[in-house]
């Protein structure tokens, strides 16, 4: 404890006082700042109930800066006053003082002068009084020697306006003596030693109070990153639901697999150099499955499988473009390709959640990276009830219970939706559609299916979205 | 009751709905206030139908072209602002600028048929053209629109070719000069009571398309359309309300697709509209009952593993772009980016995709860099993948799994990296000694500060290096502490 020596000069003030005593009257008898005793006075505090002190606030008037010039000097008007000799002053003269302009109109108020306008060679100030009576240096005089009580508030006011006075809150303490009061001040322990539990002398000590209000130490620990917690759990979600994990460790994608493959046409928009970042370093890809490609390439540009195609000149050189994966669905394309060459046909479930490129502007809500969730079921009748019901189960462990569906448009889906969740607002019983939680879901077109080889009548469930906006859930 | 405004959001795949008149016609049909239309090609009252000859100098430079005619219009001011703004969405949409396919509307009374679509040498094209007072070449119209805000976007299409594409009637009136613009002699004004279209186009599917939703749109302010109604039930009713005309035929269900509905080429877009029609939410919500066994993907469950016991270790995950620029993984540490086997990008926007990442490491300085302000020490992981060049893979890369961590203080804390390592090493159960399990051994790397780099071999095989950074490296990335890393593959423990 710091200053031990004014506590204790503290303390033996008190003592002889009977009843109590005023910190800012008892920082004038020791002769230390006021701010001194206030720290000693909450040293002692902490020491228990050694002393007991109260806050009080009292008021009391003081001059400003200005108010003690004039104190010195005199008021404006009576220093104007004083400035007139007994042939007048010209106003111009006057007001080059500094105190000529607001003292001129108060002596003008006060009758002290009068000015003269038609005099030659300008208006003059004459006196209209032999002598005069500061008053207002008067007032503040007394304030100044500590006997501002004397006065009326309505002229301690009237100074205050014209901020000659201000009153100031003096807080001090009345300090008292309390039930383990003494004149020496025993040093307290902090904490509890492994000598004091060895020897037993913690019984005769006295230790400090804990203060409860204050926070712990933090413990110092690493920190998982919020949005891989966020498809930690997605991921977790999915392993629940019966969902094997497909590999997407491939950020690297030939436009076939990432477009063509898909039925998307190769004018479209999205394989535009705005929407899809391109390589220039490796270029192209070379090896693909051949015999699936011409049948891919015969659905774009004839038709197939029932459907009447793009009609359209199909490029192998655009489908051999190498860009970033603007889906994770070049993946999906994949895997479903791997199970058609399957002797036998058996029913999956695959999903992946990791990274997508898309060659965007960024803003606030789009970046060029962000992570995509894929899940594909793939089995012999699957309906749009099935798709939709999957997703009801995989929201509704994310504790999202109402959704609605919005028809979408999309190359590889057919039909195809939009999910939303939203909130019943229970003043109004009004639906407000919170969020638009996923894009690009669909039964994917038989198209897509039946390329691969796969069998007419299994069709796939696809679902993509984007995982950057997933914390605001 | 208060005005609200709805957005309506078309899908891309429906240029019925573009415009006003294709929109109420919609939903008046899905509605049943109005029964589902049938267009029909109608032949003039009185003499023959209008020509348009394509000539073979066309093939260089804009080879397809179709064209209507639509009789006995009456436009109002509303009427003819939707005519020009469906052009123009039409334009922006399939079109693509108006590159795939350009639609040039005339007044078919100022002209006279057989038209002829060919090409010529931009010097023997002259004509005046729309909202202009003389005559001007091809030539001088192209540098006189290099000016024009609207136009400019338009010129490239034909700009370089040695013949640009220009149609005439048969008193040598030129119509358009597409895609460019057209002539003003016959220009459309509210008056107009017979209109040519004409798609000239370098994709004739898109020009058929185009034109089926030019006449089709309008053809309700045309008095020569008559609709007519079907009966059908249930999915045939439902189909029909979204102007797919359907009746049953026995077990089967005989769909008649419009012009309108271009989007419709296989028997999955027809079912799409009748669940459209049905309400997707007035479908019930079923579980597949496929039972399946679900498989986490090795190197993904390893990830997840390691990354909960580096966080226990006292060390904080960060997330961090794949893309990035080419100092990054090579000037700023040191390196040559030729050593890098880097992928690049050919068309970045900024520097700061130009290749994908080869190493963690940057990702992680950058980071501290911005966390300066943060109590001392900062300590890092990343468990990601980076990207390297492969002859091996098809696409010529692949993804290669890394784990890195660094250490930024007031003392370079190599016995704490090192000491990281070791606590790895535990949880991947590889033991300290040589041959069967781990070691490291000193290594030069221009990354490092000379003497404080060594190099991580697990059964004779290098997987990594740990170290303290090289002091150019670390001023590079903005630091000013001394730094410890480390980077290693984890995918030889799976």
């Amino acid at each position: 404890m710091a200053d031990t020596g004014v506590a204790e000069a503290l303390l033996r003030q008190i003592e002889k006082v009977d009843g109590g005593a005023d910190s800012l009257e008892l920082a004038n008898s020791l002769g230390v700042d006021h701010q001194v005793v206030v720290g000693a006075v909450k040293s002692l505090q902490a020491l228990g109930d050694v002393i007991s002190a109260e806050l009080r606030s009292s008021k009391h008037w003081e001059l400003t800066e200005e108010g003690t010039e004039i104190a010195e000097q005199g008021s404006h008007e009576a220093r104007v006053f004083g400035s007139i000799p007994p042939e007048g002053l010209p106003q111009a003269e006057l007001m080059k003082r500094s105190f000529g302009k607001i003292g001129f109109s108060k002596a003008m108020s006060n009758k002290w002068i009068r000015l003269d306008k038609s005099t030659e060679g300008g208006p003059r100030i004459f006196r209209t009084v032999e002598s005069i009576q500061d008053q207002v240096r008067e007032t503040l005089l007394l304030v100044q020697r500590g006997r501002s009580t004397q006065l009326e508030e309505k002229e301690k006011n009237e100074l205050k306006k014209r901020k000659l006075l201000s009153e100031v809150t003096v807080k001090s303490y009345w300090i008292t003596k309390d039930s383990s009061f003494s004149t020496t001040v025993s040093k307290q322990e902090t904490e509890l030693t492994p000598e004091m539990i060895a020897t037993g002398s913690w019984k005769e000590k006295k230790f400090k109070p804990y203060n409860f209000e204050a926070m712990g130490v933090a413990p110092d620990c690493g920190h998982l990153h919020p949005l891989m917690k966020v498809r930690t759990q997605f991921r977790q979600i999915f392993l629940e639901m019966g969902f094997t994990e497909m590999p997407t460790n491939n950020f690297i994608e030939s436009s076939f697999w990432n477009f063509d493959s898909l039925f998307q046409p190769q004018q479209h928009p999205a394989r535009d150099q705005h929407d899809t970042f391109f390589l220039s370093e490796p270029e192209l890809a070379h090896q693909f499955p051949w015999d699936y490609l011409e049948r891919v390439k015969r659905v774009h540009s004839q038709g197939g499988y029932g459907s009447q195609g793009y009609k359209y000149d199909w490029k192998l050189e655009e489908a051999q473009k190498n860009i970033l994966r603007t889906h994770t669905t070049a993946v999906s394309a994949r895997m479903l390709y791997k199970l058609a060459q399957q002797e036998t046909f058996s029913p999956v479930k695959y999903f992946s959640i990791d990274r997508v490129f898309r060659n965007e502007t960024l803003d606030a809500t789009h970046l060029a990276e962000f992570h995509q969730i894929e899940g594909v079921v793939a089995d012999y009748g699957m309906t749009l009830g099935d798709l939709m019901g999957v997703l009801h189960q995989f929201f509704t462990k994310l504790g999202i219970t109402k959704l609605r569906f919005k028809p979408a448009y999309n190359p590889y889906t057919e039909p195809s939706m939009e999910v939303f969740s939203y909130h019943e607002g229970e003043a109004y019983g009004l639906l407000v559609p919170l969020a638009e939680l996923g894009t690009q879901t669909g039964l994917s077109s038989p198209i897509r299916s039946l390329r691969p080889g796969l069998e007419h009548g299994a069709s796939s469930l696809d679902r993509s979205y984007g995982t950057s906006s997933w914390p605001l859930l | 009751m208060t005005d609200c405004i709805v957005s309506i959001d078309v899908p891309a795949n429906r240029y019925d709905l573009l415009c006003l008149e294709g929109l109420a016609r919609g939903l008046q049909v899905f509605k049943n206030k109005l029964d589902a239309p049938r267009y029909r090609r109608v032949s003039p009252v009185s003499g023959d139908r209008q020509r348009l000859i394509i000539t073979k100098e066309t093939a260089a430079v804009r080879p397809h072209a179709v064209a209507a005619v639509l009789r006995n219009i009456t436009f109002t001011q509303e009427r003819y602002d939707s005519f020009i703004e469906l052009q123009e969405k039409l334009h922006q949409n399939i079109c693509r600028k108006r590159s795939l396919v350009a639609i040039g509307t005339h007044d078919l009374d100022t002209i006279s048929g057989p038209f002829t679509f060919t090409a010529k040498r931009p010097g023997d094209i002259s004509f005046r053209p729309l909202n202009q007072t003389k005559e001007y070449t091809a030539t001088q119209l192209m540098s006189l629109y290099k000016t024009d805000s609207h136009l400019k976007h338009y010129l490239p299409i034909i700009e370089d070719k040695p013949v640009y594409p220009i149609i005439y009637d048969s008193n040598g009136v030129v119509l358009s000069m597409p895609p460019i613009i057209n002539g003003d002699h016959s220009k459309i004004s509210l008056q107009t009571k017979n209109v040519f279209i004409e798609c000239t186009a370098t994709d004739l599917t898109k020009a058929k398309i185009v034109l089926d939703m030019m006449v089709t749109m309008f053809s309700e302010y045309s008095d020569f359309l008559s609709f007519f109604s079907e009966s059908a039930e249930s999915i045939a009713q439902l189909l029909t309300r979204m102007c797919l005309l359907s009746q049953t035929t026995g077990d089967e269900l005989e769909v008649e697709i419009p012009p309108t509905r271009p989007d419709v080429i296989h028997a999955c877009d027809i079912m799409e509209d009748a669940a459209v029609a049905y309400g997707f939410n007035n479908i019930t919500r079923t579980i597949p009952r496929t039972y399946t066994v679900a498989n986490q993907l090795p190197l993904n469950k390893l990830t997840e593993l390691l990354r909960q016991d580096l966080a226990a270790a006292g060390f904080t995950e960060a997330l961090n772009f794949a893309l990035c620029s080419q100092e990054d993984i090579a000037d700023k540490l040191g390196k040559r980016i030729s050593e890098t086997g880097a992928v690049h990008i050919s068309n970045p926007k900024t520097a700061d995709f130009q290749v994908a990442r080869t190493t963690l490491l940057p990702g992680l300085l950058k980071t501290i860099a911005a966390n300066r302000k943060m109590p001392l020490p900062l300590k890092l992981f990343e468990i990601s993948d980076v990207v390297l060049k492969d002859q091996n893979k098809d696409v010529g890369a692949r993804n290669s799994r890394r784990f890195s961590a660094v250490y930024y203080n007031k003392t370079p804390g190599f016995e704490v990296i090192h000491g990281l390592l070791d606590r790895t090493m535990q949880l991947l159960e590889v033991k300290a000694v040589r041959g069967g399990g781990y070691h490291i051994q000193a290594a030069d790397d221009s990354t490092f500060f000379p003497g404080r780099c060594a190099e991580i071999f697990v059964c004779g095989k290098s997987v990594g290096r740990l170290g303290v950074l090289h002091p150019d490296v670390i001023s590079h990335f903005e630091l000013t502490m001394p730094c410890s890393a480390l980077e290693m593959d984890i995918e030889p423990f799976l």
